[in-house]
């Protein structure tokens, strides 16, 4: 038992082995090499559940150096308990440097959210994957939809999206919402609010995706074109907020709503934390600064 | 109630800290030994190791004890070890008809070369409470038999000798067994890897799946050919010796169903086959396991894929409980950035509801008072 559980306290840098990081490594270059294309990977158990981000953790395990600046954000903010989860994760294994402001980071793991900063070169962005396949929900057979990939065969999809528009009058898809990567493969984003979505076009930043129980990775590579499916006459639109974030004032960000008591009050504020704190510092106040500053007392 | 609060961290570590106070519960109490989960709850040690796919009995026993008895986190926190170690070989195939058999029974023959060996079987027992479990009433030695054994010939042989049984079937030339934790799953799939994903597959969905056959959904007529369990050796091909050494033995437990089968162009009318093989004890996990086995196998012989269990892609998508536990239980991770998104469109479609019934409500309310 003492040997067992002495080999138990060694792992290698960023908690894979080498072997493993050389495979992971050649499917994200497959994955670059074909934008949007998902490249089957033989996905590790990770020491963290499925559905929790070991698709991300490994691309992320894949292509940490000891020099990275690593930040970690879930559903935009770097103080979910998940996000913490992870990044003392590879603080532990891979005893690399942390951040959460979104310019000091090299590597960004993410879940549900872009930051709203625009990443520059140099920088990458890694996604959680729950469910790789945009056409899952249509088609729920892998054979099938790989062959629809294979033959470019999206009609399926604008149908969906058709119908979306005969029943309600606009696409009732939020978040999760599909995407055309350089005019051929058609992705799913994750599910990030479709809001995000425009921040994917032309990004200067390297762009990952790890989907570690459906074993897939896939990539968008800096300046690739991507494009959310839509109509001429229902060009495709992102969600606005009616008022600024209560916090730091910030338009045309995106926010979360929170519940202030059992009256109906709520404020809207970042959901991305550190574009919050960093207006803040720079003198920016939202109407509920005040209020926010004295229940967190 | 402010967003901003940072206490991710501390919330952690002492959600941490209460679940080891928990784990260790009332301090008067000694605390229980891996010794003693081993030898004790050998049968949830099996389990673990089973869904694991890793066979040693302490490290499961410990990972039992640090997931407080719930298996699946026990087999989870074992796999996540697994995957970590290194590959230094595969070993050749185990010879299981020279299994040193502690258990071993036949529904299709009364007796046979070899005989029936009940062995250490639940099935006979009634499931009356035991009041001298209480406490610890002394438990007599079990008996040993006189003699060596003789060979244990496969049930299946039998059948194989007049022709009536498929044959074992051959693997292309140069066919490299799968090897599922290290290569992609791609479907459709050679039994080979199909047989991996079921070994490790969780219990209760095998179970299901295979009592779903004998309900109609997919029906294939079965009999248990042989169930045998015990000690089989595992071997490595040494490249520099030339031969195969023994690594050590394992417990398992092999199930050998007998299918009936109607013929096919292809084939004559012949009984079919089943398989199941899971380390440890595990009847139940063994005998399941050959029924969806055959059951995936529908399109060897031509049947009519029509039910769950036939369904390769379903089946071996979600026969794997970490795998399926994971995805489940993330479900409690925070959405609200997805929610607030769908938050925003029902109230957007609410709102042009309301607009739309706003202009009918004067003339439609009489004519339904009609």
């Amino acid at each position: 038992m003492t040997t067992a559980a002495s080999e138990l306290a060694t792992y290698n840098f960023a908690y894979l082995d080498e072997q493993t990081k050389r495979m992971i490594r050649r499917a994200i270059l497959k994955a670059i090499a074909i934008p949007g294309y998902q490249v089957p990977f033989a996905s590790r158990e990770m020491p963290m559940p499925y559905g929790w981000g070991t698709g991300g953790v490994q691309v992320t395990a894949a292509i940490l150096g000891p020099e990275d600046v690593l930040k970690v954000i879930d559903q935009g903010a770097d103080d979910t308990t998940n996000a913490v989860s992870i990044r003392a994760f590879f603080q532990k294994v891979a005893n690399v440097a942390v951040t959460t402001r979104t310019r000091a980071a090299t590597i960004i793991q993410t879940r549900h959210r872009i930051p709203e900063e625009k990443l520059t070169t140099g920088q990458t962005l890694v996604y959680q994957v729950p469910i790789p396949e945009p056409l899952r929900f249509l088609e729920p057979r892998e054979t099938e939809t790989r062959k629809m990939h294979a033959l470019e065969e999206y009609g399926l999809m604008h149908v969906k999206l058709y119908e979306d528009i005969a029943r309600n009058g606009h696409i009732a898809t939020t978040y999760a919402y599909p995407v055309k990567v350089e005019g051929r493969y058609v992705m799913d984003p994750s599910p990030t609010p479709k809001f995000d979505n425009p921040k994917m076009h032309m990004s200067e930043a390297l762009q990952l995706f790890g989907a570690g129980r459906e074993k897939r990775i896939y990539a968008v590579p800096p300046h690739t074109e991507v494009v959310s499916l839509d109509f001429e006459d229902h060009p495709f639109e992102v969600q606005s907020f009616d008022k600024p974030c209560g916090l730091c004032g910030a338009e045309n960000v995106y926010l979360d709503e929170v519940v202030l008591d059992d009256r109906g009050g709520r404020m809207f504020v970042c959901s991305d934390t550190d574009h919050c704190e960093d207006r803040r510092a720079h003198g920016h106040c939202g109407t509920m600064l005040a209020y926010g500053k004295e229940a967190a007392r | 109630m402010y967003v901003a609060v940072k206490g991710g961290e501390a919330a952690i570590a002492n959600a941490h800290r209460l679940l080891a106070d928990r784990r260790r519960g009332d301090r008067s109490l000694p605390s229980i030994t891996i010794e003693q989960i081993v030898a004790q709850l050998g049968l949830a040690v099996d389990r673990v190791m089973a869904e694991a796919s890793l066979y040693d009995r302490a490290i499961a026993a410990l990972a039992i004890r640090q997931s407080c008895g719930d298996l699946i986190e026990a087999i989870f926190i074992l796999r996540a070890y697994r995957t970590t170690l290194p590959r230094f070989g595969y070993s050749v195939p185990l010879e299981t008809a020279d299994m040193q058999v502690e258990r071993r029974v036949s529904a299709t023959y009364k007796d046979l070369p070899g005989g029936q060996l009940l062995g250490p079987t639940f099935d006979y027992t009634h499931r009356l409470l035991d009041p001298s479990l209480l406490h610890d009433a002394p438990v007599d030695e079990a008996l040993q038999r006189e003699g060596g054994q003789e060979p244990i010939m496969r049930v299946t042989d039998i059948l194989a000798d007049e022709d009536l049984m498929e044959d074992d079937g051959t693997l292309p030339e140069g066919h490299v067994p799968g090897d599922l934790t290290r290569e992609p799953l791609e479907f459709p799939m050679a039994r080979d890897l199909r047989l991996q994903a079921l070994a490790r597959g969780d219990e209760g969905f095998l179970l299901s799946l295979g009592y779903s056959t004998q309900r109609g959904y997919a029906r294939s007529h079965p009999f248990v050919g042989e169930i045998r369990i015990g000690e089989v050796d595992v071997e490595l091909d040494l490249p520099e010796l030339g031969f195969a050494v023994s690594l050590g033995r394992i417990r398992i437990t092999e199930c050998q169903m007998i299918n009936q089968f109607k013929g096919s162009a292809k084939s004559p009318p012949q009984f079919t086959r089943g398989y199941g093989l899971v380390f440890g004890q595990s009847e139940r996990k063994a005998m399941a396991m050959s029924l969806v086995d055959r059951a995936l196998r529908a399109s060897e012989f031509d049947e009519d894929v029509v039910a769950p269990a036939q369904d390769e892609e379903f089946v071996i998508s979600h026969s794997d409980n970490v795998q399926a536990t994971g995805f489940v239980e993330h479900l409690k991770l925070p959405h609200y950035v997805d929610f607030q998104a769908e938050l925003d469109l029902v109230r957007r479609m609410r709102r042009e509801y309301e607009a739309g019934r706003g202009d009918k409500t004067d003339s439609d309310i009489p004519e339904a008072a009609e």
